[in-house]
């Protein structure tokens, strides 16, 4: 390999330097008809799954073709999506926050033609490279973290529970057959870089495991005073110990203050907690952000730990479907699953799951706690 | 032939939804056979020892990726993420595999041109690996070595004419829904104002000043597509304040079963006739809608701008015309004392160029956190410890009872002294000639 200058200068890193132009504008990638009547959309219509027709005040129509992705995505496949955007979108696509992917096109023969087309192409493993589907209620794609593929402190994979989680719901991708829109999204830590926590269902992957203390290279890698502070319970302290013979500081853990949050290992490399025992899924769910007919709301926990289980992690498959089959068979329509969950009962939702309520369930952190304890005579045998 | 066996990950192959394994063993095939000739930069082999690596934490049930150390370019603190392997023997292909992340454009539309740039530079200078999208909304270019992040950036910014987004203790990348761009919901132009705040905070982006890190989101109507009100310390969320839009014609059309109710989005299953009455008027979570004698009447000044109505019928109904947003902030992950969800700040803000007004309010914000906030505090949590009383001081905003869910349960108010008639200085010596010992 020879190295290839960009024209960079390392001798003189502010020759010719460009810094603070931020993003393109948006502008410059809009399709003709949405530039021409944008702010001027009358009205939508989801013609069927995966197709979005959009009519503006001006009469003007463009129909979408939206199609599932996996996040983590190569060049050779967005290469893919740029040749099929070439060839039926006048080079023009987008993407959807949810790491879905939208093509544009004018007529709704297009339209139809596209998605025989796309729902034809596979990957050479036999899945699907453009699934077509994702609108209306129904599951739509998770939007998910790094996981094993990327990060330091996961307690489970990402990319990997949520293709096993996704073709375990495909028919509810391609279908509009839900109560409502049902969002699922994956974080691989309590950090939850992806926020999780409005979630229709969330899959959550946990430590169990208090750190191990690194005590020959601790005082070296870290700050102690940093890695004292970042513990949210105060389980950690400064002390001395020693180390072969030799005084070493060091931090002690109060292993039974310990809630798992891996915020200490973030500050400092020499307190890892990743365990194969010890780590898993915790699912949460009645979390929504619409303001539609209901407030926001958090989501849940109400399966608290589910082991580890690559590639497919058969048992947390099992419990989504277990959950999405009972809140189909059982809401009413607009009914999202938290509200279906509030209007049974909590203590309902998990016998007609078919989840085992545990002590792990009631919430035992801080003050916002008690509130969720149940301060009322009025509940269901 | 497969550098590394992968006997689990091979089992994500199969199964209708894309597989993310087969995608970078074909990027593996690709960058094997390399049919342009390409000088590649970084190891040819990376996508092959990922999925070895990847392959390895799947047996082990841990990862196998160190902290990031600090790298970066120059005179930039965020944007570059440093990771290496803790493998790297067995897997020198990923010993140093640093993220990139590049603004996206607002709205996630695109020209194939431009990604086209974008696949080169990666094929030549990284691992032909992205995430399209991570979490906050960038580009996210994964995988590549020291050497060449300035050689990324100077192609990005003098060939792409574009930027890195955000990391670390900064103003993380803002991101905003489609908008007006192709949603008959917007009530503000999401992209245009996203777009603006980013470039016009594009010190506080790529410069750490802050206790942590600080998120914008932009959410056209309260539909929340973006999750502005969940996942940003400054959630900025389109609304209206007069009435909603209503075409009686198209509501018969509704009701006499013309029209697709719910934009069609519930068209999968059998769920009888549409009822206006039972589906749209019962629903109203304020009740202050009324269908008589074929028509559909809404009490607006009653209306909290739920969306349900609109969205079971948007022909019939549309947003009204004095449009703006409410401002919220203090949305973050359950870290450190459990998860919260922005409060509502300004219920109604004017957002239009150059949005002075809504800067105003960030810059007052921004003064007081970068002030008061502790290290790794969010602004949120700044709230909740310096009180939301704080909160309008600083922004000079006034109280409201839009402001709370409800009034507080506890008398413990802590007056000022100037709110109590005479003040607190008061004398004993007075106090004992009316009250004995
Ligand atoms: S959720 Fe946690 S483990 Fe997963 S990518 Fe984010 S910080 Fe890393
Ligand atoms: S994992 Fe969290 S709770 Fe446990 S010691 Fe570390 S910082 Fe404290
Ligand atoms: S948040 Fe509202 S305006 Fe934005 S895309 Fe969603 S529905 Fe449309
Ligand atoms: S938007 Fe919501 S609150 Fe307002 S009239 Fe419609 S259903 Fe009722």
């Amino acid at each position: 390999m020879a190295f290839i200058s960009s024209g960079y200068n390392p001798d003189k890193p502010m020759e010719n330097r460009i810094t603070d132009i931020g993003p393109r504008h948006f502008g410059d990638f809009l399709p003709p008809v949405i530039k021409k009547n944008k702010g001027k959309w009358a009205y939508h219509e989801i013609l069927e799954p995966g197709i979005l027709l959009h009519v503006a005040d001006s009469g003007d129509k463009v129909y979408t073709v939206r199609v599932g992705a996996a996040r983590l995505m190569s060049i050779s496949h967005i290469r893919e999506i740029c040749d099929i955007a070439d060839k039926f979108c006048g080079g023009h696509l987008r993407f959807t926050t949810r790491n879905n992917v939208e093509f544009m096109v004018g007529t709704e023969d297009e339209a139809k033609a596209l998605k025989k087309e796309l729902n034809g192409r596979k990957f050479a493993g036999g899945s699907h490279k453009f699934p077509v589907g994702g609108t209306g209620a129904g599951v739509t794609n998770i939007v998910h973290t790094q996981g094993w593929v990327h990060c330091h402190t996961p307690a489970t994979d990402a990319s990997g529970t949520v293709k096993a989680t996704m073709d375990a719901v495909f028919d509810e991708f391609v279908n509009m057959r839900l109560p409502a829109p049902v969002r699922i999204a994956m974080a691989c830590c309590l950090n939850m870089c992806g926020a999780v926590h409005c979630s229709d269902i969330a899959i959550l992957g946990i430590h169990r495991k208090p750190p191990i203390i690194d005590h020959e290279h601790l005082d070296n890698m870290c700050e102690v005073p940093l890695a004292v502070a970042a513990c949210p319970t105060g389980a950690i302290r400064p002390t001395k110990t020693d180390f072969q013979g030799k005084q070493v500081a060091t931090v002690a853990i109060k292993q039974e203050r310990c809630m798992f949050c891996g915020n200490c290992y973030t500050m400092c490399p020499s307190l890892p907690l990743s365990d194969k025992e010890g780590d898993g899924i915790a699912i949460m769910v009645g979390g929504k952000i619409s303001n539609r007919i209901t407030r926001p709301a958090f989501s849940k926990v109400v399966v608290p730990f589910i082991p580890n289980e690559p590639p497919r992690w058969p048992s947390m498959t099992k419990v989504i479907k277990k959950i999405l089959d009972a809140y189909s068979k059982d809401a009413r329509k607009y009914e999202r699953l938290g509200d279906w969950a509030n209007r049974i009962g909590w203590e309902r939702f998990f016998e007609k799951c078919g989840l085992e309520f545990s002590h792990h369930l009631i919430d035992d952190f801080r003050d916002p706690a008690y509130y969720t304890w149940r301060q009322t005579t009025q509940f269901k045998f | 032939m497969a550098k590394h066996k992968t006997p689990l990950l091979d089992q994500l192959e199969s199964g209708p939804w894309p597989s993310f394994v087969s995608d970078i063993k074909q990027e593996c095939a690709s960058r094997a056979k390399n049919a342009k000739g390409v000088d590649y930069q970084v190891p040819a082999d990376c996508p092959d020892d990922l999925l070895g690596v990847l392959e390895m934490s799947y047996v082990d049930g841990e990862t196998h990726w160190k902290h990031g150390g600090i790298v970066g370019v120059f005179g930039y603190g965020g944007g570059v993420i440093g990771r290496y392997c803790d493998q790297p023997e067995m897997f020198p292909g990923v010993a140093h595999f640093h993220t990139v992340r590049v603004n996206q454009p607002s709205g996630l539309y695109y020209t194939t041109e431009f990604l086209r740039q974008i696949c080169d530079l990666w094929e030549l200078r990284g691992s032909g690996l992205t995430n399209m999208h991570g979490s906050t909304g960038d580009i996210v270019l994964l995988g590549t070595t020291t050497p060449q992040l300035e050689e990324i950036f100077f192609d990005l910014t003098h060939k792409m004419n574009t930027d890195l987004g955000g990391s670390g203790s900064n103003l993380r990348t803002p991101s905003c829904c489609l908008g007006q761009s192709r949603c008959e919901f917007a009530c503000i132009d999401t992209q245009q104002l996203c777009h603006d705040l980013t470039n016009t905070y594009q010190d506080e982006l790529h410069r750490p000043a802050f206790p942590y890190k600080f998120k914008f989101k932009v959410d056209g109507c309260p539909n929340g597509c973006v999750a502005a009100i969940a996942r940003s310390d400054f959630s900025i969320i389109g609304t209206w304040r007069d009435e909603i839009r209503i075409d009686q014609k198209a509501v018969a059309a509704y009701v006499g079963g013309e029209i697709k109710p719910n934009a069609g989005a519930h068209a999968g299953r059998d769920w009888g006739k549409f009822d206006i009455q039972k589906e749209v008027v019962d629903r109203c979570p304020t009740g202050c809608m009324k269908f008589e004698g074929g028509k559909l009447e809404i009490n607006n000044k009653e209306c909290v701008r739920c969306m349900h109505c609109i969205n079971a019928m948007p022909r019939a109904l549309r947003i009204g015309n004095d449009r703006g947003a409410s401002i919220l902030c203090g949305a973050k992950a359950p870290i450190l004392d459990g998860p919260q969800m922005s409060s509502l700040l300004v219920p109604f803000i004017k957002a239009e160029e150059p949005y002075d007004e809504i800067k105003e309010i960030v810059e007052n914000l921004w003064d007081w956190w970068m002030e008061e906030g502790k290290n790794r505090e969010r602004l949120g949590e700044t709230m909740k410890r310096l009180s939301f009383q704080k909160l309008l001081e600083v922004t000079n905003q006034k109280a409201d009872a839009r402001h709370v869910r409800e009034p507080r349960h506890n008398p413990y108010i802590f007056w000022k002294e100037e709110e109590v008639k005479g003040g607190w200085q008061r004398d004993i010596a007075d106090y004992r000639k009316k009250h004995q010992k």
